[in-house]
């Protein structure tokens, strides 16, 4: 073990702290942004006009088809030109996940939605509540406690797929790692950390996905 | 109280009701029955607008179901509903299943709306159950909790809907007697059921459907001794002498 110098991770911590706060920050905002556009896209997906639905669905299809690295292009390249001046790598990106994940989350609503019994909305309405009010006070409780292990799921293939800013010369934290370790030769340790950190990650939140599942009534 | 005009109601060409007409008076008990896919359930979710219809009218109260200008929750709140399948909110105990409308549609306080709650459901024989989850509680109790949820917006007329179907043989009679009683208390109620018994002792009127039609509209003795038309004769001897 002599020749692994470990010392590098202490010695390049803010810089890998720093990359590690741009994918969290990825996370947060791919999350929290797709998961309210992918709530509006789920309720138009299952809408009867179809002027509403239609559009939603291909937007959810298109999306799903292409890879994120391609998406992640076109926001940096394409947003500059409709707007008329640069926006940066971050906000493009920023932008790109939301959009992206919002597909991805709308199938995950929608599925927790078409989950609940028709009839349950039925009981609702016959009593007199509206139709907002049945989705919020009946609807979504239901749905959101099965769409909860699938959220964290979509959440560690999210963290997974922040690695992909490279490509529009972001510092996620993989890629702050492969700078320190192409910079000090300090490839073995730098990458064993990054398979530590993203197993540690991803596993607890497997774990709690799982955990959240099995405490469920059946 | 309800009437029901020249209802038609189809699924692509399937025909579901066909000219159908009735009326509910005041404090009248009507019965609804008929063979599976007859449109019992159809027509009686047509009341409440829960099921659209393309012809005829159905007005309850004298407000008509149909129409655009009618608010549809505020008469919907006025109608209680029982379904086959209870449809509690498994996310809420039976307490707040029974407060829910009280509060969001009556605009009740919770706690006047819990004190209404724990009464009817004490009226029902459940006033232990209160914080019981419906998972917690057996197919007859569901159904009474349920009907308490429908009798705390103070309704003007229940409609309930196959309300022992989906109940096991020995819980049958606790919801029946439940149903009996309010019938007995004066509410206008309209019941599709197989239960012939429970309409020989309750029902005033018994509608008799087939195929989407109203066959035959008498009076319970009436329907039960005489039968006008040979299918509700052919229908009654075989529910019977089960």
């Amino acid at each position: 073990m002599s020749d692994f110098d470990w010392g590098i991770i202490a010695r390049s911590a803010a810089f890998l702290a720093e990359g590690m706060a741009l994918s969290a920050l990825l996370v947060l905002v791919a999350t929290v942004g797709g998961l309210v556009l992918g709530f509006g896209l789920a309720l138009m997906r299952l809408s009867s006009h179809r002027l509403l639905s239609v559009p939603a669905s291909t937007y959810v299809t298109v999306m799903r088809t292409l890879p994120l690295v391609l998406v992640l292009f076109w926001f940096y390249f394409l947003v500059p030109l409709v707007i008329g001046r640069p926006v940066g790598s971050l906000t493009s990106a920023l932008l790109a996940f939301v959009l992206f994940e919002a597909a991805f989350y709308c199938e995950i609503v929608r599925a927790g939605i078409s989950n609940v019994r028709h009839g349950q909305s039925d009981a609702g309405l016959a009593t007199g509540l509206r139709r907002a009010q049945v989705l919020r006070l009946i609807i979504l409780p239901q749905a959101l406690r099965a769409m909860m292990p699938l959220i964290l799921n979509q959440i560690v293939i999210v963290f997974q797929d922040t690695s992909l800013v490279y490509v529009v010369s972001l510092h996620d934290f993989l890629t702050a790692a492969s700078v320190v370790a192409s910079r000090d030769g300090r490839a073995t340790e730098m990458y064993a950390l990054v398979a530590v950190v993203y197993l540690v990650i991803c596993l607890s939140t497997t774990k709690a996905a799982e955990f959240y599942r099995k405490g469920l009534p059946s | 109280m309800i009437v029901i005009e020249d209802v038609h109601k189809s699924y692509g060409n399937q025909h579901i009701l066909r000219a159908c007409s009735a009326t509910v008076s005041l404090g009248e008990v009507v019965v609804v029955c008929g063979p599976s896919g007859s449109g019992k359930s159809t027509l009686i979710k047509c009341i409440n607008g829960l099921v659209p219809f393309e012809r005829g009218t159905i007005t309850v109260d004298g407000v008509s179901v149909s129409s655009p200008k009618t608010d549809l929750p505020a008469l919907r709140a006025r109608i209680g509903m029982v379904f086959q399948t209870f449809e509690l909110y498994p996310h809420m105990t039976a307490l707040q299943n029974v407060s829910l409308a009280q509060i969001h549609v009556l605009r009740r306080s919770r706690a006047e709306a819990d004190a209404r709650s724990e009464k009817i459901l004490a009226r029902v024989g459940l006033g232990d159950k209160r914080d019981s989850r419906p998972s917690q509680l057996s197919g007859g109790q569901q159904q009474r909790v349920s009907i308490a949820r429908a009798l705390a917006m103070d309704p003007r007329a229940m409609l309930f809907d196959e309300p022992t179907s989906a109940l096991d043989p020995e819980m049958i009679n606790e919801v029946l007697e439940v149903m009996q009683e309010l019938a007995l208390e004066g509410m206008t109620m309209m019941v599709v059921t197989h239960e012939m018994g429970f309409a020989q002792r309750v029902a005033d009127r018994v509608l008799f459907m087939d195929r989407g039609q109203i066959v035959e509209d008498a009076p319970k003795t009436q329907f039960f001794t005489a039968p006008a038309s040979e299918r509700a004769r052919q229908f009654l001897t075989k529910v019977l002498t089960h």
